[in-house]
């Protein structure tokens, strides 16, 4: 055969792996970590996969800003479990993405060094106690929207992270509410504290959910291999449509003029989203993207001789075990 | 100081006495006593274990997904391993 009947050959017989691949996902296969896969397959989900896992990483900075300061033991300690559990939701998943072939610091050095993002809503600083109502009612609100579908997607270790990281949040969003609940209640300072945080946040929260679906690329793609099952439209929407009430439920206000019950629809319209605000920090331009990677980077390279102790800790006493069974 | 990296362990829990360890995730720890310390924390915070296994993930070999014909296909025609293939009449019972 000659080189280019080589390359032919090569390419027909990728391309039918390819479709067999694809057959599987659709009949609702899940894919494996030693299972044939698509370099773009691979590829696409270790981007997304550590992108998530970065996010619950440095989601927990905005939020442990205020544990120390959180108003009582009931709050405090609530406050504490959900931070914990973000920590745990970035650890299942790094290890989720580590059986693609990534090693944990490569994930870690993509992050620290800007290569890879991470969701921009924790480029926002949190001012008031009110922010951590404010965060669980609507940034956890909006990611249980977009990690719910998660649960059902192809690829194996990432379904089964998703379910445990799902079964977690509703807590998380409920901690939230009762937090802005109570000070909606509470005195007119409080309330206008709650009004403050829902005014600040509302709108980052609806872009967390991504680009419209005009401007989104990787859609098609994304719902083949079940990243995806709606648009970011869709998804939208529908946290629209199930926020409004809860805000009303509390007398709270959503900062759109626009917003409005579209009989018709069966859903609420609402105004323009500020598009240019989003690109600019997820360019780096937010007004905390430096201080949170500095504190991601200072962490790590702090933490640099405790990591190096344990294992030279570690490597002494597997020596000395040795030692005794000679 | 040369930096070296903490070794992956695979994290298995039993969930209640009575049910066999599952696999639940893996993490990273510097010696076995870490890797059990860090899975308390990691896969256990809402009493979803009362014992915990950790190996580390060099440790495990596993079958190739190519050699799934040769390795599970042989079973799939031997019909007479279940109890249904055996043709008895409706009469017997306790059977
Ligand atoms: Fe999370
Ligand atoms: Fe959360």
């Amino acid at each position: 055969m000659s080189e280019e009947q080589i390359k032919n050959s090569w390419t027909e017989h990728s391309r039918s792996l390819e479709k067999e691949f694809d057959a599987r996902i659709a009949r609702d296969e899940k894919i494996e970590p030693k299972d044939w896969m698509p370099e773009k397959y691979r590829q696409t989900h270790i981007r997304q996969m550590s992108q998530h896992a970065h996010s619950e990483i440095v989601g927990m900075l905005p939020e442990g800003n205020w544990i120390t300061r959180a108003p009582s033991l009931r709050r405090k300690v609530a406050l504490l479990a959900k931070v914990q559990d973000e920590a745990g939701h970035g650890l299942y998943l790094y290890s989720a993405t580590e059986t693609l072939g990534i090693s944990r610091d490569e994930m870690y050095e993509q992050l620290h060094t800007g290569k890879a993002k991470y969701s921009s809503i924790f480029n926002y600083p949190t001012l008031t106690w009110a922010d951590m109502g404010a965060i669980g009612w609507l940034v956890d609100g909006a990611a249980i929207i977009n990690q719910v579908p998660l649960c059902n997607t192809s690829y194996g270790p990432y379904a089964r992270a998703m379910i445990r990281v799902c079964k977690e949040e509703s807590f998380h969003q409920r901690q939230g509410y009762e937090i802005m609940m109570k000070l909606a209640n509470g005195t007119p300072e409080q309330k206008e504290m709650a009004q403050d945080a829902l005014n600040r946040w509302w709108w980052p929260s609806l872009m967390m959910l991504g680009p419209t679906d005009d401007k989104s690329v990787h859609t098609a793609q994304s719902m083949k291999w079940k990243l995806k099952r709606k648009t970011n439209d869709e998804l939208r929407q529908q946290f629209i449509d199930q926020t409004v009430p809860q805000a009303d439920l509390i007398g709270l206000t959503i900062p759109d003029p626009d917003l409005k019950w579209n009989e018709e629809r069966g859903s609420y319209d609402f105004g323009e989203i500020d598009w240019d605000e989003f690109w600019q920090v997820v360019k780096g331009h937010g007004p905390m993207n430096k201080a949170r990677m500095k504190a991601r980077v200072d962490a790590w390279e702090r933490g640099e001789w405790v990591r190096n102790a344990a294992m030279a800790h570690a490597e002494k006493k597997a020596n000395r075990k040795q030692k005794q069974a000679v | 100081m040369s930096t070296k990296n903490w070794p992956l362990w695979e994290i298995f829990v039993r969930s209640k006495n009575g049910l066999e360890h599952r696999h639940c995730g893996s993490l990273h720890a510097s010696d076995a006593e870490m890797a059990l310390e860090n899975a308390r924390d990691v896969y256990t915070r809402r009493n979803e274990g009362v014992s915990i296994w950790v190996v580390e993930s060099k440790h495990i070999t596993a079958s190739n997904p190519e050699n799934n014909g040769e390795l599970f296909e042989p079973a799939q025609d031997k019909v007479y391993r279940h109890p249904t293939f055996y043709d008895l009449p409706d009469e017997v019972k306790h059977m």
